[in-house]
C-alpha cells in the first residue's frame, strides 16, 4: 500500500469537500479523490460552448446551511443574493414573487400568500433544525443522545403551540396542490408554488408528500435565492480551498474503483488505474447505491441491507438545458432589467400535474415545466460580451425513458423543450448559437450519480430522516466498519445545502473519538 | 390463449405408485403441496425400522435449489453462518441462514456438488430470500424441487442395502460426503446425510428414474428389513437425534409477525455453526452483538423423569417460581433410549447443562386429565448417538 | 313534547351502533333517519322484483368482531360467511387466480414467477405485522398530541410503546409503510405486473389517489385489517346482503329500548349558548335533547345541518377543506343466470370470488389520470362480486345479483354536475369491460342500477359519494381525523358528538367510530364504560 491517510473521501462534491474540510480541521489526515477533472461534483461551472459557461446541474443557491458557512468561515462571492421569481403567463400577465410578497394577483391572494409563507417559514425552520442533526435511531437500546434528539423533536413540535402544531401534523403529509388550491385563486401562483414543491422529484402536485419537499426547499435561506459569481464552481472551489487550508489533499481525475475491505473493515480505496490509498476510514460522497453496489459490493454487506439499498428510488426526472444566446430573448411583459430573475413555466397546477403524468409511464412530458435563469445577466464572466447563457431545469424527463435514451430521443426532447420555451420567448430560436441538454442519464454518466437524481434518492417520507438512505443506516455509518456516507443520499438529502457533509463529519468525529 | 389450470389437489411424488401399494393407513398430509404419508402400516414398527434395520422416507417435497455462477461460493458463504470455504466439492454442510438481525430463517443442507456448484435443500421454500440475497452477485438460483426426487435410506442396514444394490465404493463415503453413481444410465447422487441421527444415506435421482430406484432399493433390501416410513416415525427419530425442525422448534424469522418470536442460532444451540471469523455473513453484526450482550432464549434438550411425554408443557425453574421460564417444543418417549425426552426453549440464564427444571405435564388416561410436575435435567449430548453413525467404512449391520 | 337524553342523526351502521351503546347504557335515545329505510350505505334494497341489492357496501370484513359479539348481533340475525377466490382477467386471455388454498395460490403465482410466489409469504407476514399494529387502535380514541391531559398522555404512551415493541427495523418498515405508495410497496416484493396489479387494487378502493401516490400503502392496510372469524384479511358476505348488518344492529338498539324514526330528515342541529338543544326536522318538528350525535360525515353535519353562526370561522374553514372526494361508482345488476367466463376452466373455484379486469400497473394508474381530469375512468378498476353464488337469499334460485364497485368515478364531470346520459355512459363503460371477458353477460342483464357519486350522495347522504366519509390520507388519519383537535368524537359545541366514518378509524362497515364515540359520550356523562375492548393478540 502506497500512502496512508486517516480518511479517504470518495468524491469531491460539495458534501465531500465540506466533510473533508471539517475532518481536516479536526486534525485528520484526509485525502479526497474525485473522478472528474474539476472538483464540485454536480455543483460545477462548465464551459458548454466556446466562451459560454454555466452551472451544470445545480444552478441556484438557496439552501447552503449557515452552519457550514460558519464552521468553514466561507466567504461566498455572490452575483446576487435575492433573485425574484417570475411565473410566466402565456398571455404576458406574469406573476412576480419575492420573499413572501407576490404581485400580479388579487389582493386576497397576495395576503394569503403572505400567510402561507409565514407558516411555511415557521415549519421549515423547525425542519431545518433537524436537517442539521444526525437522525436518531429508533430502538429500545438507542443511545442517550438518540433519545434526547427524539424528545427534542417532540418538544420542538409541541413548542409550535396547539394551533400550529396541529397544522404542522396535518400539513406535513399533505400534497401541495390541495393547499395551493385552498388558498390561491391565481392559477399562475398555484403553478409556481406547485413547481417549487415538485422540482427534482418523482412527484406531481397532487402527490401527498409534496408539502415536505416544499418545506425542504425553504429550509435553508427561507427561500432567498442567490447566484454565486462565476457559477457553482466558485462555491465548490471555495470549499476546496478551505479543505486544502485544513490540510486536505485533493486528487482529481482519478476514479475510485472499489473500497478495499479487509476482514470486514473498509481500509482504503483502489482507483481505476490501480492506485491504492489506505486509510482508517472511507467516507463516500457517492450516492448510496453506487457506494454499496459498485464500490463496496453486495458480498461485503448483508442481504436485507443490500435489498433496501437496491430499492432506493433514485431515478431522476429533472434535466438541465443550457443555451448559448447571441442576446437576451424577448419575453412579452418582462422588462430587460428583470432578466436576472428566475422564470418559471408552470402556468397552472394542473399543467404541472399533467407534465408529471407522463413520467409515471416512462415518457417525457409533452408540455414540460421549467425553471429558467439567465446567469450571464448578472455575471458577465459566463458569456462573451453582449452574449448570454440560459440555464434551465426542465422536467419531467425520466431517467428510465421507456424507449431508452439515445441521440434520437435526446434530440427530440431538446427540440420540444426549446419549442416550449419559444412559446414564451418568440425570438428564441434565432438567438441560439449552441445548446446542451443533460438528461438524468447524462447526469448519471457525467457526474456518477445513480439515476441522475440530484437528491441521490427521492426525498419522500419513506426515504427521509430515520429511513434515509435506508432504515438502520441513517446515522452516516454504514453497516461495514470504517465506512461512512456523506452525500445527498444520506440525511437530509440533496440541494447545495452541505448539511449531509457537515453532519457526517460530526458523526465521524463523535464515533471515532478515543474512549 | 387457453390456460392450463394449476393443479388443484396435492401433488404426488414420483414414488407415489409404490407408496400407494404399501399404504394401509391412508393418512396423508401436506408438505409444500405434496401428499406425504404420516405412516404406512404402524408408526412404532416404522420407527424401529430406522433403529433396527432400514426405513425409507420420501424426500421429494424437500425444497431444492441449484446455485451456480461465478459468485456461487460468495453467495452461499454470505448466506449461511458457517464457513463454506471448508466445504469442498463432494461435501455436504448442515447450515442455518439468518436475516440481517441474526434471526434464523431456516436450516438445511448445502451440497457442494462440484466446484462452484451447490444445491441447497430445506424443508421450507426460500426462493424470495435467495433472490434477495443474489442482488449484486453474479449467481443463478434455480428451483429444482419438481425435477429431482429423493429417498432417505436410514438405519443400521442401510449401508448393506446400498452395497447390495451395487453401489461400489459406498463404503468409503464419510458422513456428510456425497458421491455420484451411474444408475441404469442415469446419474444417482448419494449423500451420507439424514434426519434420524443414525447410519443413513440420501439418494437423489431425476424423476423418471424414481420407480426404478425404488424397486432396485427394495429388491436389495428384501433381506435387510427395509421398510417405507412416514413422517411420524421420522419425527420420533429426529427428536432422539436432538435435531430441530422449522415450525416446531423454531419459526422462520421472515414468517413471524409478533416481535420476539424468532430465534437466533445462538438461541437454538447452533453456535457451533456460527463462524465469527468470517468477515461477512447475514446476521453477523447482530449475532456478534448478541454474543456480547447475551441471548434471551436458549434451546434445551431435556431428560424428563417418568414416562409421560411433555407435549406443549410449560417449563418452570426448580424450585418453582410463579412465572414459567419457557415451554416444550417437541416431546416424546424414546423407545430406543428408554427416556422421556424433549426439546424446549427457556429464558436465559436458565438452561445450563445439568440444571434441574420442572415441567408441567398434562396427560390423559381414559378421558381423565391429570397433571404432574416432573423434574427435567438439561443434557448436552443428543439423546441417541450410536458410533455406527460415524463409522467409515460402516459395519455390515 | 317528548324529550330524549340523546339524539343520533343517521341510521347507518355507525349511527345505530352508537345509539345501541347509548341505549344499552340506559339512556333514552332517539335515532333519526332521513330515508324510509335504515342502513345508510349498509343496505339491502329491493329495487327489482325479488332481488335484494347490497347497493352500496357489498362485502364485510372490517366489522369489529368485538362489537359483533358484544351487541349479540348473531342473535339479532346477522350471519357473515367468508368467501374465497378471486380472479384478474388478462388482456392476453390468461388470468391470475387468487385461490383460497395456500398451496394452490403458490402454484398459481409460480406460474408467473417462483420468486413472487415465494415472496407472497413475506409480503403477507409484513403486511400482517402492520395489521396487528393498527388493529390495536381501532377501538381506542386517538390521543390529542397537543394535550397534556393524563388521558391523552396515556394514550400517546400506549401508541409509543406499541410502536417501540415492534423492534428497530420493523419501526422503520412501519414508517415507510405508512407513507409510501402501494405501487412502490409492492415493487419491493414482486416482479410480475399482473400480480402487482391484483394486489394494488386494495390500495385505491374508495380513494382519490393513484397506486403511485404516497400514502396508498396504508389504504391497502385498511382493506386487510379486518377479519372473518379470526382469518385476518378475509372478506365475507352478510347473509341477506349488507342491510342485514344494519338490521341486526338496529334490532339490538331496539332491544335496549331505543327508538327509531325513519322518514325523519334533520334540517338543522339547533344550538343555544354554544350548546346543542336538539334538532329541527325537515318537517318543521323540533326535538329536544342535551346530546346530539351526528353519524353523517363532517361536511354534511357542519355545512348542511348547522348554522354557520354557531361555528367558529376557523373550524368552519377546516370543515370546508376536509377532503371527501367522490372517486367511486357502483353498478348493481340483476342477472338471469350465471355469466360464463371462458378464460376460466369450467367449475373453477375462482368463480366464487371477486373478479377484476385490470392486469397492469399502468392501466391502474391511467384509470386515476382520467379521474384527475374530471371524468370517469374509461378503463376502470372494477371489483366485481356475485354474492348469490354463496347467499341464496338475495335473488331467486338460479338467478344472480352482481355488484360492481368501480374506481374511479368523480363527483362531478369537469366541475359540473353529472347528466343522466353521462351516468348511463359510465354504466356502459363498466358493462363493456366485463363483456370483453364474458360474452353472455350482457344478455343476462335483467336490471341494472348505475350509481355515480351523485346518486350515492343523494340517497345515502355521503358527501360527494365518498365511501369512507373522507379520504384516508395521513392528514386525515388518527388524531388528524376528521380535523386536528376534534379527533375525539366531540364537536365544536357542547353536547355535540360525531360518530360517523369521518372519524377515527375511518370508513368501511367497521362500526368502530360509532362505538368509540359512545365511549366518549359515556365518559362525559360519567357513566360506566360499557363498550368492548380489543380481543387482543390476534
Amino acid at each position: 500500500m502506497s500512502e496512508r491517510y486517516d480518511v479517504v473521501v470518495v468524491g469531491a462534491g460539495h458534501n465531500g469537500l465540506i466533510c473533508a474540510s471539517l475532518l481536516g480541521k479536526a486534525g485528520k489526515k484526509v485525502l479526497v479523490i474525485e473522478a472528474n477533472d474539476q472538483v464540485g461534483g454536480a455543483a460545477v461551472t462548465r464551459e458548454f460552448a466556446d466562451g459560454y459557461s454555466v452551472s451544470s446541474v445545480a444552478h441556484l443557491l438557496y439552501q447552503l446551511q449557515r452552519e457550514v458557512q460558519k464552521d468553514l468561515r466561507l466567504k461566498l462571492d455572490l452575483a446576487t443574493d435575492g433573485l425574484g421569481t417570475v411565473a410566466l403567463s402565456p398571455e404576458g400577465n406574469h406573476v412576480r414573487l419575492k420573499g413572501s410578497e407576490v404581485s400580479g394577483v388579487s389582493k386576497e391572494d397576495a395576503a394569503e400568500y403572505r400567510n402561507f409563507c409565514k407558516r411555511m417559514m415557521r415549519f421549515s425552520d423547525l425542519l431545518r433544525t433537524y436537517l442539521n442533526k444526525t437522525p436518531p435511531r429508533l430502538a429500545k437500546d438507542a443511545s442517550r443522545s438518540d433519545m434526547l434528539t427524539l424528545a427534542q423533536l417532540g418538544f420542538d413540535i409541541r413548542r409550535l403551540g396547539k394551533v400550529e402544531m396541529r397544522e404542522f401534523l396535518r400539513l406535513i403529509g399533505m400534497n401541495i396542490r390541495d393547499e395551493a388550491v385552498e388558498r390561491f385563486e391565481s392559477a399562475l401562483l398555484r403553478g409556481a408554488v406547485c413547481l417549487d414543491a415538485v422540482m427534482g422529484t418523482h412527484l406531481g402536485p397532487r402527490s401527498p408528500n409534496t408539502i415536505l419537499t416544499y418545506l425542504y426547499r425553504l429550509a435553508g435561506t427561507h427561500g432567498k435565492i442567490s447566484q454565486p459569481k462565476g457559477g457553482m464552481s466558485s462555491v465548490t472551489e471555495a470549499l476546496a480551498h478551505s479543505a486544502r487550508d485544513n490540510g486536505v489533499v485533493i486528487r482529481t481525475g482519478m476514479r475510485v474503483k472499489r473500497v478495499i475491505i479487509d476482514n470486514g473493515r473498509a481500509v482504503g480505496v483502489e482507483t481505476e488505474s490501480g492506485e491504492v490509498f489506505s486509510s482508517r476510514l472511507v467516507v463516500s460522497n457517492a450516492d448510496p447505491k453506487s457506494t454499496i453496489m459498485n464500490l463496496v459490493g453486495a458480498r461485503n454487506v448483508e442481504t436485507e441491507f443490500t435489498h433496501r439499498i437496491h430499492h432506493i428510488r433514485s431515478k431522476g426526472n429533472a434535466a438541465k438545458i443550457h443555451l448559448a444566446l447571441d442576446g437576451l430573448p424577448v419575453i412579452e411583459g418582462v422588462d430587460k432589467r428583470e432578466f436576472g430573475d428566475r422564470f418559471l413555466i408552470a402556468p397552472h397546477d394542473d399543467y404541472v400535474e399533467r407534465a408529471f403524468n407522463h413520467a409515471k409511464y416512462g415518457e417525457a412530458s409533452v408540455k414540460p415545466v421549467f425553471e429558467i435563469t439567465f446567469p450571464s445577466f448578472r455575471d458577465a464572466s459566463l458569456a462573451p460580451t453582449g452574449k448570454h447563457v440560459m440555464s434551465a431545469i426542465v422536467q419531467y424527463v425520466p431517467y428510465g425513458l421507456r424507449e431508452g435514451w439515445s441521440e434520437k430521443t435526446r434530440d427530440a426532447f431538446q427540440k420540444l423543450a426549446i419549442d416550449t420555451l419559444a412559446d414564451y420567448m418568440p425570438d428564441l430560436h434565432g438567438r441560439i448559437t449552441a445548446a446542451e441538454l443533460l438528461t438524468p442519464k447524462d447526469i448519471e454518466d457525467q457526474f456518477h450519480i445513480s439515476g441522475g437524481h440530484w437528491h441521490h434518492g427521492e426525498l419522500q417520507f419513506d426515504q427521509f430522516l430515520f429511513t434515509r438512505p435506508v432504515g438502520g443506516a441513517a446515522q452516516y455509518a454504514m453497516p461495514l466498519d470504517g465506512l461512512y456516507l456523506c452525500g445527498a443520499g444520506a440525511h437530509p438529502g440533496g440541494g447545495v445545502s452541505g448539511a449531509a457533509g457537515r453532519n457526517a463529519a460530526r458523526a465521524i468525529l463523535k464515533a471515532e473519538k478515543p474512549v | 390463449m387457453t390456460v392450463q389450470e394449476v393443479e388443484q389437489g396435492r401433488y404426488r411424488s414420483p414414488f407415489y405408485p409404490r407408496q400407494a401399494e404399501l399404504d394401509r393407513l391412508f393418512q396423508w398430509h401436506d408438505w409444500k403441496g405434496y401428499a406425504t404419508a404420516d405412516g404406512f402400516y404402524e408408526t412404532d414398527l416404522e420407527y424401529f425400522a430406522i433403529r433396527n434395520s432400514t426405513g425409507v422416507f420420501d424426500l421429494t417435497p424437500m425444497t431444492k435449489y441449484r446455485i451456480t455462477g461465478p459468485d456461487s461460493f460468495v453467495f452461499v458463504d454470505r448466506l449461511v453462518t458457517r464457513d463454506m470455504s471448508k466445504i469442498k466439492p463432494g461435501r455436504v454442510a448442515y447450515a442455518v441462514w439468518c436475516d440481517d438481525e441474526g434471526q434464523v430463517i431456516d436450516d438445511g443442507t448445502i451440497f457442494h456438488l462440484k466446484d462452484g456448484e451447490y444445491r441447497l435443500c430445506s424443508q421450507e421454500r426460500h426462493m424470495a430470500w435467495l433472490n434477495m440475497s443474489s442482488i449484486g452477485l453474479d449467481v443463478t438460483v434455480v428451483d429444482e424441487t419438481a425435477d429431482v426426487c429423493g429417498l432417505a435410506v436410514q438405519g443400521p442396514t442401510s449401508f448393506s442395502i446400498l452395497k447390495k444394490m451395487g453401489l461400489d465404493g459406498i463404503e468409503n463415503l464419510r458422513p456428510f460426503g456425497l458421491t455420484h453413481f451411474e444408475f441404469q444410465g442415469a446419474e444417482l447422487m448419494v449423500s451420507r446425510t439424514g434426519f434420524t441421527g443414525d447410519l443413513g444415506y440420501e439418494l437423489w435421482v431425476s424423476n423418471e428414474k424414481a420407480i426404478d430406484l425404488w424397486d432396485a432399493l427394495f429388491a436389495a433390501g428384501q433381506n435387510y428389513g427395509i421398510m417405507a416410513i412416514g413422517t411420524d416415525a421420522l419425527e420420533h427419530s429426529r427428536l432422539e437425534a436432538g435435531l430441530i425442525a422449522a415450525y416446531i422448534d423454531f419459526l422462520p424469522a421472515n414468517a413471524t409477525v409478533r416481535s420476539g418470536r424468532s430465534r437466533s442460532p445462538l438461541e437454538l444451540g447452533l453456535e457451533w455453526l456460527v463462524d465469527f471469523k468470517k468477515p461477512n455473513f447475514n446476521g453477523r453484526c447482530a449475532l456478534a452483538q448478541e454474543k456480547r450482550r447475551g441471548s434471551t432464549w436458549r434451546l434445551v434438550k431435556l431428560d424428563i423423569e417418568g414416562n409421560k411425554p411433555a407435549h406443549h408443557s410449560y417449563i418452570y425453574s426448580n424450585p418453582r417460581k410463579k412465572k414459567e421460564i419457557g415451554f416444550i417444543t417437541s416431546a416424546a418417549w424414546s423407545p430406543v433410549c428408554k427416556q422421556n425426552i424433549a426439546l424446549g426453549t427457556v429464558r436465559v440464564p436458565h438452561g445450563a447443562v445439568g440444571e434441574k427444571l420442572l415441567v408441567e405435564i398434562y396427560y390423559q388416561r381414559e378421558m381423565h386429565w391429570s397433571r404432574v410436575m416432573a423434574e427435567a435435567t438439561v443434557v448436552d449430548k443428543p439423546f441417541w448417538d450410536p458410533p455406527r453413525k460415524r463409522a467409515t467404512p460402516p459395519g455390515p449391520f | 313534547m317528548k324529550t330524549y337524553d340523546a339524539i343520533v342523526v343517521g341510521a347507518g351502521h355507525n349511527g345505530l351502533t352508537n345509539a345501541a351503546y347509548l341505549a344499552k347504557s340506559g339512556l333514552n335515545v332517539l335515532c333519526l333517519e332521513k330515508n324510509d329505510y335504515i342502513g345508510g350505505a349498509t343496505v339491502s334494497r329491493n329495487l327489482y322484483k325479488d332481488w335484494f341489492y347490497s347497493n352500496c357496501s357489498y362485502v364485510c370484513s372490517l366489522l369489529r368482531p368485538e362489537i359483533f359479539r358484544d351487541l349479540d348481533l348473531a342473535r339479532h340475525g346477522l350471519q357473515v360467511t367468508p368467501y374465497g377466490g378471486g380472479t384478474v382477467f388478462m388482456q392476453n386471455g390468461d388470468y391470475l387466480g387468487n385461490y383460497p388454498n395456500a398451496e394452490v395460490h403458490y402454484r398459481e403465482y409460480a406460474r408467473f414467477s417462483k420468486s413472487d410466489a415465494d415472496a407472497y409469504e413475506r409480503y403477507s407476514a409484513d403486511t400482517m405485522r402492520q395489521c396487528r399494529f393498527i388493529r390495536d387502535f381501532l377501538l381506542r380514541t386517538p390521543p390529542d398530541p397537543t394535550s397534556f391531559r393524563p388521558k391523552d398522555l396515556k394514550e400517546l404512551a400506549h401508541l409509543g410503546s406499541k410502536f417501540f415493541e415492534m423492534g428497530e427495523q420493523r419501526m422503520y418498515d412501519t414508517i415507510r409503510f405508512w407513507t409510501m405508495s402501494v405501487a412502490e410497496y409492492l415493487d419491493e416484493y414482486f416482479e410480475t405486473d399482473v400480480i402487482k396489479a391484483a394486489l394494488s387494487g386494495s390500495g385505491i378502493i374508495g380513494t382519490a389517489l393513484g397506486i403511485h401516490s404516497p400514502g396508498t400503502a396504508y389504504v391497502l392496510l385498511h382493506h386487510y385489517m379486518g377479519d372473518v372469524d379470526g382469518n385476518m384479511g378475509a372478506w365475507g358476505y352478510a347473509r341477506g346482503g349488507m342491510g342485514s348488518v344494519a338490521k341486526a344492529i338496529n334490532s339490538a338498539f331496539l332491544s335496549y329500548g331505543g327508538e327509531l324514526r325513519t322518514d325523519a330528515g334533520v334540517e338543522q342541529i339547533t344550538v343555544r349558548n354554544n350548546k346543542v338543544t336538539g334538532v329541527a326536522l325537515t318537517s318543521g318538528e323540533e326535538i329536544k335533547a342535551p346530546i346530539v350525535v351526528s353519524a353523517m360525515d363532517v361536511k354534511r353535519t357542519f355545512l348542511k345541518c348547522m348554522d354557520k353562526n354557531d361555528l367558529d370561522d376557523d373550524f368552519y374553514r377546516r370543515v370546508k377543506n376536509f377532503k371527501i372526494r367522490g372517486s367511486s361508482g357502483k353498478l348493481n345488476i340483476a342477472l338471469d343466470g350465471m355469466p360464463t367466463f371462458p378464460a376460466l376452466p369450467k367449475g373453477s373455484p375462482l368463480l366464487d370470488g371477486d373478479m377484476h379486469f385490470i392486469d397492469s400497473m399502468e392501466r391502474m394508474e391511467r384509470a386515476y389520470d382520467d379521474w384527475k381530469e374530471g371524468t370517469w375512468s374509461k378503463d376502470p378498476y372494477v371489483d366485481m362480486v356475485i354474492p348469490t353464488v354463496c347467499d341464496p337469499t338475495m335473488a331467486p334460485p338460479g338467478k344472480h345479483f352482481m355488484s360492481c364497485f368501480v374506481q374511479y368515478c368523480p363527483a362531478q364531470i369537469e366541475g359540473r354536475d353529472w347528466t343522466d346520459e353521462e351516468r348511463d355512459q359510465f354504466g356502459k363503460t363498466v358493462i363493456d369491460q366485463i363483456s370483453e371477458y364474458s360474452p353472455d353477460f350482457k344478455d343476462l342483464i335483467l336490471h341494472c342500477e348505475v350509481r355515480t357519486p351523485r346518486e350515492i350522495e343523494n340517497e345515502a347522504g355521503l358527501t360527494e359519494g365518498n365511501i369512507f366519509h373522507g379520504e384516508l390520507t395521513m392528514d386525515q388519519l388518527m388524531f388528524n381525523r376528521p380535523i386536528p383537535g376534534y379527533a375525539q368524537y366531540r364537536g365544536p359545541v357542547g353536547g355535540l358528538y360525531m360518530c360517523g366514518s369521518s372519524n377515527h378509524p375511518g370508513g368501511g362497515v367497521m362500526a368502530a367510530p360509532g362505538c368509540n364515540a359512545a365511549r366518549e359520550i359515556l365518559f362525559d356523562l360519567r357513566r360506566p364504560d360499557i363498550t368492548p375492548v380489543n380481543f387482543g393478540d390476534d
